[in-house]
């Protein structure tokens, strides 16, 4: 049992955090959120140059050959920089596809592109009645010739306006909450058929809900089985939902870090606000929130390799349940523990709030998930 | 990063559990199982069997009877324990006075006293809380008077755990009244059968009896039973309260307990089901397990990471340990009513010895609930410990 980084992981958690410290302070974000699509083509670029968007590929593939930590650590830190980049769609998600399902040619199709940082993805799977089940897929696939014509409509999809290739998740038989007959596609975002709606979400991010209409597809479109991917599927977004608490840890670092220097600098009745036992003490009750949130977030990055679905899926579904309670509390006292001033977007403690807020909510939030797990019968 | 265990810490967790099944009195693990109090032979018989086999005072240096294990093989050890279960070792003798007698004390001291805390020979207990010192502990007023080649002392210590087994007492004393608080404080250790030394049992709220009040009217002590310097027994303090770390967060216990809640709770019936088939019953139970097994590898990093800061700087998460498994143990203790319910009424009257096996065991619930709420109390209050994440984590 080892919980200590090894040598290389170190150097890239101090390249990862040394390139964000330089490109992404506070001021340079609001800058790169004002730039078309609204993230930094130049961020991104640095991320490929310093090798952060091959990190999980095989080295065949052009990639480091990475594992879970090495995301964890990745995720942490655009986490405690509150990043616009689509990371988690293109690397995480996208990526997560290419490597568990892809065949040959769609890997040298899609995975040098991303590498170098010249194509982003998204994941268009939610639709207007799913919410949180994967399985829950009205879009269809159906055969045409040798490939596919995909109908229906997607909603919330981040990177969606701007990705270059969508990934769609479609039914190509049986009935809407049917657990077989999903497939997984890719689709060039430009294909005809396609319009997309695009709008910012609350944290600043992109996403776009999309429509597909006769949209048609090579027999080389599908990723795995066209008429069994739920398991592919499941696997790739529990990989994201390891990633997005990773990404809320650092969130939350960096809002108890913020909290608490405000606290120590904020003065009332001629005394730091922080002397009051009060604030003291809710401090602290952030503090053991986070740890508790550090702690599972570890254990769901090591539940990615159990080679039992349900096992996997079990701890992963506990860690997002430890992490939505952890960051719905360090988030709310963050803001409170900041005043007025913690209400306004000049102040970054709210934009942190609003980020951990939508990581709650993005595959399963706590209640969904807690669901999930007493079904399962517990964890101990 | 590697969370498992590795091969041979499995196959030590094997031979740990292999012991316990073979050699823990039946009777001893029926009764923690249900909750009910141990009597002192009990408890003896158990950790004599422990110090047989050498596992007595585990975390010991070697030349005084330690294992030499490292320290995820004490954390399974403990958990292993506390998960069986049976009754930890002595943590009077074993965790606090050893260590500070092996560390500073002189040589006949270690002789006389070590291995007699290791087979329990004397059963020790706790003298440093007083009735107005409490988290305030340096305001104690116990004293100690030096009187040519004894110490007289005089004063009344409180919550003094089984003091009522007790053989030994190690005893914080204030040795310079001129001194200020933390300063003029000493550590002495004596005999509870000494001429002047009255128990008086405290009734807990649960109807136990493991706590007492000590009075101390002109006993005299022998010089030579000063642990160490005088006046510096502050620092022997909280050197001793380090080292309680180990286990503080009782993940054992209430895994042991969570097991009990799912066993009890699918013999036990509301709406005509099981109330394991209640899904709001079973979301709050899974959400009390899942803050466990944060709390579980929280306690997994701080025992890894173990030394790794510095002797006396622990690991920032460490503080987390005592609130979080205080926490989860008052929960289980809240679920075990749940489950219960209206069968949780019946009192069963302790006997003279202080045992209760009148009655069923659903009789033990409400008073373990009851018993449960003063480990938020006791080894700090969490308010306390709170007060400490702020101080030395936070910088606040």
């Amino acid at each position: 049992m080892d919980f200590d980084l090894s040598e290389e992981q170190r150097l890239l958690k101090e390249s990862v955090d040394g390139l964000l410290t330089d490109a992404y302070d506070f001021e340079q974000r609001k800058k790169y959120m004002k730039e078309k699509g609204g993230w930094s083509k130049a961020v991104w670029s640095k991320l490929a140059e310093q090798g952060l968007l091959g990190l999980p590929f095989a080295e065949a593939d052009g990639g480091f050959g990475a594992g879970g930590v090495e995301t964890m650590i990745v995720m942490e830190a655009l986490g405690k920089a509150l990043v616009l980049e689509p990371y988690l769609a293109t690397v995480v998600i996208g990526g997560g596809f290419l490597r568990h399902g892809g065949s040959a040619e769609q890997k040298a199709a899609h995975i040098p592109g991303i590498i170098d940082g010249s194509k982003t993805l998204a994941f268009a799977q939610l639709e207007k009645n799913s919410r949180y089940d994967l399985f829950d897929v009205t879009t269809t696939a159906k055969k045409k010739g040798d490939g596919w014509v995909i109908d229906g409509e997607k909603f919330v999809v981040l990177n969606g306006e701007n990705a270059d290739t969508l990934i769609v998740t479609a039914r190509t038989k049986g009935e809407r909450r049917d657990k077989n007959g999903i497939g997984v596609f890719l689709v060039p975002a430009n294909a005809k058929g396609i319009s997309k709606k695009g709008y910012p979400t609350q944290d600043g991010l992109y996403a776009a809900d999309i429509s597909f209409t006769g949209v048609e597809v090579g027999s080389d479109a599908a990723i795995g089985n066209p008429e069994d991917a739920l398991a592919l599927i499941e696997r790739v977004v529990d990989e994201a939902r390891v990633a997005l608490c990773a990404e809320a840890v650092g969130a939350m670092d960096e809002s108890l870090k913020e909290t608490v220097e405000y606290i120590k600098t904020r003065k009332q009745f001629g005394v730091a606000i922080g002397s009051f036992q009060s604030l003291q003490h809710r401090a602290s009750d952030m503090f053991v929130a986070a740890e508790q949130a550090r702690s599972m977030s570890m254990f769901a990055t090591m539940a990615t390799d159990f080679e039992d679905a349900k096992e996997r899926a079990n701890a992963i579904a506990a860690a997002k349940v430890q992490i939505g309670k952890s960051l719905k509390f360090v988030g709310q006292q963050a803001i409170q523990l900041h005043g007025g001033i913690g209400m306004t977007m000049e102040a970054k403690i709210g934009h942190y709030f609003k980020r951990l807020t939508m990581i709650e909510n993005t595959f399963g939030d706590t209640e969904y998930h807690l669901r999930r797990v007493a079904d399962a019968g517990g964890l101990i | 990063m590697d969370l498992a265990f590795t091969k041979e810490e499995v196959a030590f967790r094997e031979e740990v559990r292999a012991f316990f099944r073979d050699n823990v009195p039946p009777d001893t693990r029926r009764k923690m199982q249900e909750g009910r109090h141990l009597s002192k032979d009990e408890m003896v018989t158990w950790w004599r069997i422990l110090n047989k086999k050498g596992w007595g005072v585990s975390h010991w240096p070697k030349e005084y009877g330690g294992t030499g294990w490292t320290s995820v093989q004490h954390y399974i050890f403990n958990e292993e324990l506390q998960a069986y279960p049976a009754p930890q070792p002595l943590a009077f003798g074993v965790s606090m006075v050893g260590p500070v007698i092996y560390t500073f004390g002189n040589e006949a001291q270690k002789k006389q006293y070590l291995p007699r805390i290791a087979n329990v020979d004397d059963w020790w207990c706790q003298g440093f809380s007083e009735p107005g010192s409490g988290s305030d502990l340096a305001s104690l007023r116990t004293k100690a008077e030096r009187k040519g080649d004894k110490w007289i002392i005089n004063g009344q210590k409180t919550w003094t755990t089984l003091a009522q087994h007790a053989d030994m007492i190690f005893c914080l004393c204030r040795t310079d009244p001129s001194a200020k608080k933390q300063m003029g404080i000493s550590f002495i250790v004596f005999s509870m059968k000494s001429k002047g030394v009255t128990v008086r049992p405290i009734q807990t709220i649960d109807g136990g009896h493991e706590v007492n009040e000590v009075f101390f009217d002109n006993v005299e002590v022998p010089i030579e039973n000063l642990i160490g310097e005088e006046n510096k027994g502050w620092d022997y303090a909280k050197f001793l309260l380090g080292n309680e770390r180990t286990g503080i967060a009782r993940v054992g216990v209430s895994k042991e307990r969570i097991r009990r809640i799912k066993e009890l709770a699918s013999k036990v019936e509301s709406g005509g089901r099981p109330v394991i088939e209640d899904p709001a019953f079973r979301e709050k139970l899974s959400a009390c397990e899942i803050e466990l097994k944060a709390l579980e590898l929280t306690q997994l990093r701080v025992v890894a990471d173990e030394g790794k800061h510095g002797k006396g700087k622990p690991n920032p998460a460490s503080s987390v340990l005592k609130i979080k498994g205080s926490e989860i143990q008052q929960t289980t203790t809240e679920l075990l009513m749940e489950v219960i319910g209206p069968f949780a009424a019946p009192y069963d009257v302790h006997g003279d010895d202080g045992s209760n096996e009148a009655m069923d065991w659903t009789a033990q619930i409400a008073p373990s609930y009851f018993n449960n709420r003063k480990v938020s109390i006791y080894g700090g209050s969490n308010e306390i410990q709170r007060n400490i994440i702020a101080k030395a984590v936070l910088g606040l």
